[in-house]
């Protein structure tokens, strides 16, 4: 009885009862959180991802600006049946370099964690201007206006540097030639070399939108194109215990 | 510390008075406290039973042994096992051979028309019937071939895929940089022809000259294509991008540069036999 009716001064208190209350918050708040700091199965390296190039980065960024995540999820769950219609379930490393994730938690349409390499750039371009001439039953809106924004990069090293500030590992190189990979991705005529030594072999240099601009719909392709593609699943081992 | 008044039946009050306002003292209902205490003690059960208390460097297990990963892969496995015969019977029969199996054939077309509807409907249409820039599958006119061995190396490696060495590569140029644009007019005209559609007889002769020269290593003499360079039969009425004069002019001069992935990764061995064997079934395979 004696400790129970302690509880009384707490709740004559306004000032303690709040107080306390946001002690027990925070305490709730550090056991929930400040574990996926550290567990393994939540920080697991996996080889293969890469931090964005400065055009996919641009692409992600009118991902974000255009609201795709409000119909389209980047989150294949560990479901027998999503996993034979999209591909391996996600890893939470293929999003570590994401700021913030796209995991989206709604699907009007497909999710679209591995849609890299998926569809030819031109299907995207097609399906982008006019989403029911290649799927007739979509409701998608049209998103052709893209090809007649182009992009200069102008601010596109500013933005790999603030991702470098929340701790996506961009190099001093990456940054200081943000704007120079930024244009060299979208023009297969052009040196790659460097955007390649810096951001691996592996990354998709073309002209995305068929077009000589570079515009957002090459930014959008580009960054469409390398989703889920990073990991090499064939040389992937799971471990059943995470 | 309750005060109760025995003289008539109202609850206890807490004691307390604000402005004259008493608080009644009543207890919780009892179901309600008891579901609360229930949910306690579940909460602790479940701690035990799935995987639950952070600790050093993992959580808890859970005496269950739960885990989602080992779970989908079980459910994964328990298809594949199922399927595991004809699975590897299909991989490792001749492809023509598919066809004459009727348990193999069956099984092929039905898990074929499923693949086609996850993986290639969103281009070649639901009804495989393409769209204009993406081939119908259910004509008889191929880019590649339509055999069913052809077929399925157009589906494994792609057409110009980039990530895949064994794709199907091509490119025709881009005549606006090569030929004048009255030229590009006579070589359309020529075309039409071909095709046997309306023409102007005479530019279509000037247009024939410009075909020997610069289109005929591709798409043959007779213009019926040739399909080791996925050149496209110029002489029939199937158009991928389209036949009329308008088309064909932009066609011409700019070019067409189709992709198809390559789905040798990304699909089992088995998966890409059953479409195949699908696409072959259509009506259109040779």
């Amino acid at each position: 009885m004696s400790i129970l009716s302690k509880h009384k001064i707490i709740e004559t208190n306004a000032t303690l009862l709040m107080v306390l209350s946001l002690l027990v918050v925070t305490v709730g708040g550090i056991v929930e959180i400040a574990p996926l700091f550290y567990l393994e199965n939540t920080i697991e390296k996996v080889k293969g991802v890469r931090p964005y190039t400065p055009l996919e980065m641009s692409g992600r960024n009118i991902y974000i600006r255009e609201g795709c995540y409000v119909c389209h999820s980047q989150m294949i769950r560990p479901l027998r049946d999503e996993v034979e219609r999209y591909g391996h379930y996600s890893l939470a490393a293929e999003s570590m370099y994401d700021h913030p994730f796209q995991w989206g938690s709604k699907r009007t349409g497909p999710d679209l964690a591995r849609v890299g390499g998926r569809y030819s750039d031109e299907w995207h371009v097609n399906h982008m201007t006019d989403p029911r001439a290649v799927v007739p039953e979509s409701v998608m809106p049209t998103y052709g206006f893209m090809l007649n924004a182009v992009l200069d990069g102008k601010y596109i090293g500013d933005t790999l540097k603030a991702n470098a500030m929340v701790g996506v590992p961009y190099d001093a190189e990456m940054l200081t030639e943000a704007k120079a990979d930024f244009a060299a991705q979208a023009d297969p005529d052009s040196d790659s070399d460097g955007l390649q030594a810096r951001y691996g072999g592996k990354v998709n240099v073309r002209n995305f939108d068929g077009q000589p601009e570079l515009t957002e719909m090459d930014a959008l392709i580009a960054y469409l194109q390398v989703l889920g593609t990073m990991v090499d699943f064939s040389t992937f081992e799971p471990d059943a215990s995470r | 510390m309750s005060k109760q008044d025995a003289n008539n039946n109202e609850p206890p009050t807490t004691g307390h008075i604000w402005d004259g306002i008493r608080e009644y003292d009543n207890p919780l209902p009892r179901w309600w406290l008891w579901t609360f205490y229930a949910t306690i003690v579940w909460a602790i059960g479940y701690t035990i039973a799935y995987p639950a208390w952070p600790l050093i460097s993992g959580a808890t297990p859970g005496v269950l042994g739960y885990s989602s990963r080992a779970d989908v892969a079980a459910d994964i496995q328990r298809f594949a096992d199922a399927n595991a015969e004809v699975d590897s019977k299909l991989a490792s029969v001749e492809l023509a051979e598919i066809a004459t199996d009727p348990e193999l054939l069956s099984y092929a077309k039905n898990g074929g028309a499923a693949v086609f509807r996850t993986w290639c409907a969103q281009c070649h249409g639901a009804g495989a019937a393409g769209f204009v820039g993406y081939p119908n599958l259910i004509d008889d006119d191929w880019l590649w071939g339509g055999s069913v061995d052809e077929i399925h190396a157009t589906i494994s490696h792609g057409i110009r895929e980039d990530r895949d060495d064994d794709t199907h590569y091509s490119e025709m140029p881009k005549f606006g940089e090569i030929l004048e644009g009255a030229e590009i007019g006579q070589l359309v005209q020529y075309v039409l022809a071909l095709s046997g559609q309306d023409n102007d007889a005479a530019a279509a002769t000037a247009g024939q000259v410009l075909y020997v020269d610069n289109c005929e290593s591709c798409h043959a003499e007779d213009g019926k294509g040739d399909r080791d360079q996925g050149a496209p039969n110029l002489t029939d009425a199937i158009w991928l991008y389209g036949g009329d004069a308008a088309t064909l002019t932009a066609t011409i001069t700019n070019a067409r540069f189709g992709v198809m992935p390559a789905w040798a990764g990304r699909l089992s061995e088995s998966q890409i036999r059953q479409v195949a064997t699908y696409i072959h079934q259509q009506g259109g395979g040779e």
